[in-house]
């Protein structure tokens, strides 16, 4: 069903996105794009103590490609980049309907699992995440 | 039902497509993607399967039955070609592995002669693969991209090419049918205009082959190149029709079996006309494929083909401007049937999504022509396109979808 695609959810981060913008001073800044389908995602961020303290999103593309970034830049402001780095593996595992969703930890995230059922839409919600996932640092990056 | 002058029976054609028979597993599509590929109808794998079944061997060389069998298959097949698009001879007909390879072959072999500041012109409502080939010899040989504009209703205007050729202009690469906006360009008249000036004309006939009478001598192209999938035929096979006198004066594209006439380590003679551009083993099976694409095209006739199509086009064009939000690319009402259009804000992929929950398949993206979405300020559109089987009912069907569509995203 088309309905489990477009959840009123992802349509809400889509014409409401939540972080849409540039940081004045962003420590890191990795692009991402999907070139068969022209989506692009642009990630700006700070790492402080271990963990990300500012986030933003930019880009173009189709509604589930930007609703999945509006939910990323929510859900990972102020996680530290261990829990950071567990969270794009579940929502991998999500995207790929290897694992129901659980409101309660995974939040807006959730409605992000019908997209399971249209193979050729993972690659739109996965962009912003594949892109996080090359913008973190390898090590944690030293206290201020 | 909507009627429009009826000159075919689509439905009865479709018939002939095993694709749009019913299936138990499956449900049955309303397929409004053929700018990218065509569906093949039974004659076509009948066609491939008779030949792997009763005469499969390689060509020119067993000395067996079945050898000679297949050489004369595949060389039929040539001739069909050569005939259906009215070249002068036989070996006028390279076959290539479709309309890229064949503009590749262009430009690495003809482009082998370009010098320091010679010119090309590419239309920019070219495809890609009649863009890239010419950036990459153009950079090889230090000659120069000269990019012939559209105007803004999406046409190419004669006079903006007199104004652009120069006596250092070598080629006019252009496209029959646009992939993107539809446009018909007049391409007897542009190979004209180039060939006053002194250079040679391409012409890409991927989007027309199926869909216009195409005739070589009355366009007076020096090469054409198109694609068997996008006609009915397999994929894996298309034709560069080249001039003789130009074709002999060209070195070989790749080198290998089947494109010599003796070779030692010390000298080597290329083969004539046109084995020498058919190095390898060919694809012997899609060439007699293609003969029966050619066959079912004409056993349809191709100027009903085009007024039939030219009908359901203008149906498509006035059922469309209904729809709120929609904007239409490309020329009106003079055009092909391919339709690149946007509707409200609401992103193409997401137009394509919702249409095929409704089971209609269009394709959404920038159709391999960045250059035209910078000139027409979109990175990405939705896209409809007809061929001889579709029919008044899935326009209606497209239309209803597209209200579907606003109706999902709010408007």
């Amino acid at each position: 069903m088309v309905s489990d695609l477009y959840r009123d959810t992802i349509l809400d981060h889509y014409r409401h996105p939540r972080g849409r913008g540039r940081l004045d001073d962003p420590k890191i800044h990795h692009e991402g794009a999907n070139p068969l389908c022209g989506d692009e995602v642009i990630l700006e961020l700070r790492v402080e103590d271990g963990r990300i303290s500012d986030i933003r999103f930019d880009g173009r593309g189709c509604s589930i490609s930007q609703a999945s970034a509006s939910m990323l830049v929510e859900a990972v402001r102020g996680k530290t980049l261990d829990e950071v780095r567990e969270l794009i593996q579940k929502v991998y595992a999500m995207l790929r309907g290897e694992i129901e969703p659980d409101y309660e930890e995974m939040g807006d995230l959730s409605a992000l699992s019908g997209v399971s059922q249209f193979p050729v839409r993972v690659k739109c919600a996965t962009l912003p995440w594949h892109t996080l996932e090359e913008a973190l640092p390898d090590e944690p990056y030293p206290s201020k | 039902m909507a009627t429009i002058p009826t000159v075919l029976d689509a439905h009865e054609l479709r018939r002939q497509f095993p694709f749009f028979q019913p299936h138990p597993e499956m449900r049955s599509l309303i397929y409004l993607d053929n700018a990218a590929t065509t569906q093949k109808p039974y004659s076509v794998l009948d066609a491939l399967t008779n030949f792997y079944a009763h005469h499969n061997a390689n060509v020119h060389r067993g000395a067996y039955g079945v050898g000679a069998k297949a050489s004369e298959l595949f060389e039929a097949a040539r001739e069909r070609v050569a005939q259906f698009i009215n070249a002068r001879e036989p070996a006028e007909i390279i076959f290539t592995r479709g309309t890229t390879e064949s503009i590749n072959l262009v430009a690495a072999s003809w482009g082998s002669t370009l010098r320091e500041g010679d010119e090309i012109i590419v239309s920019e409502m070219e495809h890609h693969a009649n863009i890239l080939p010419w950036i990459q010899i153009a950079r090889a040989k230090g000659a120069r991209i000269v990019v012939w504009r559209i105007t803004d209703d999406g046409r190419l205007d004669l006079e903006e090419l007199r104004r652009l050729l120069t006596e250092r202009t070598r080629m006019v690469a252009v496209v029959h049918i646009s992939n993107v906006l539809g446009t018909i360009n007049p391409v007897a008249d542009i190979c004209r205009v180039a060939h006053e000036a002194g250079a040679l004309c391409l012409v890409d006939a991927a989007q027309s082959v199926a869909h216009l009478p195409l005739d070589v001598q009355q366009i007076d192209c020096d090469f054409l190149a198109f694609s068997a999938h996008k006609a009915y035929g397999p994929t894996g096979i298309g034709v560069l029709y080249g001039r003789r006198t130009l074709l002999e004066s060209m070195p070989p594209y790749q080198t290998g079996g089947g494109m010599i006439r003796r070779v030692s380590w010390d000298e080597v003679t290329w083969a004539d006309i046109p084995a020498r551009f058919e190095a390898g083993t060919p694809a012997i099976a899609e060439a007699v494929g293609l003969h029966a694409a050619l066959d079912f095209i004409d056993s349809i006739g191709r100027e009903r083909i085009a007024a039939q199509e030219h009908a359901l086009t203008q149906y498509t064009l006035q059922r469309l401007q209904e729809v709120p939000g929609l904007r239409l690319y490309g020329p009106q009402p003079d055009r092909a049937g391919i339709f690149a259009f946007t509707l409200e804000d609401i992103h193409p992929h997401d137009i394509a999504t919702v249409l095929d929950s409704r089971d209609i398949a269009i394709r959404s993206g920038h159709h391999c022509a960045h250059p035209l979405g910078d000139r027409l300020g979109v990175p990405a559109t939705a896209r409809a396109s007809l061929a001889v089987y579709n029919d008044t009912d899935h326009i209606d069907a497209l239309i209803d979808g597209l209200y579907y569509v606003r109706q999902v995203f709010g408007y």
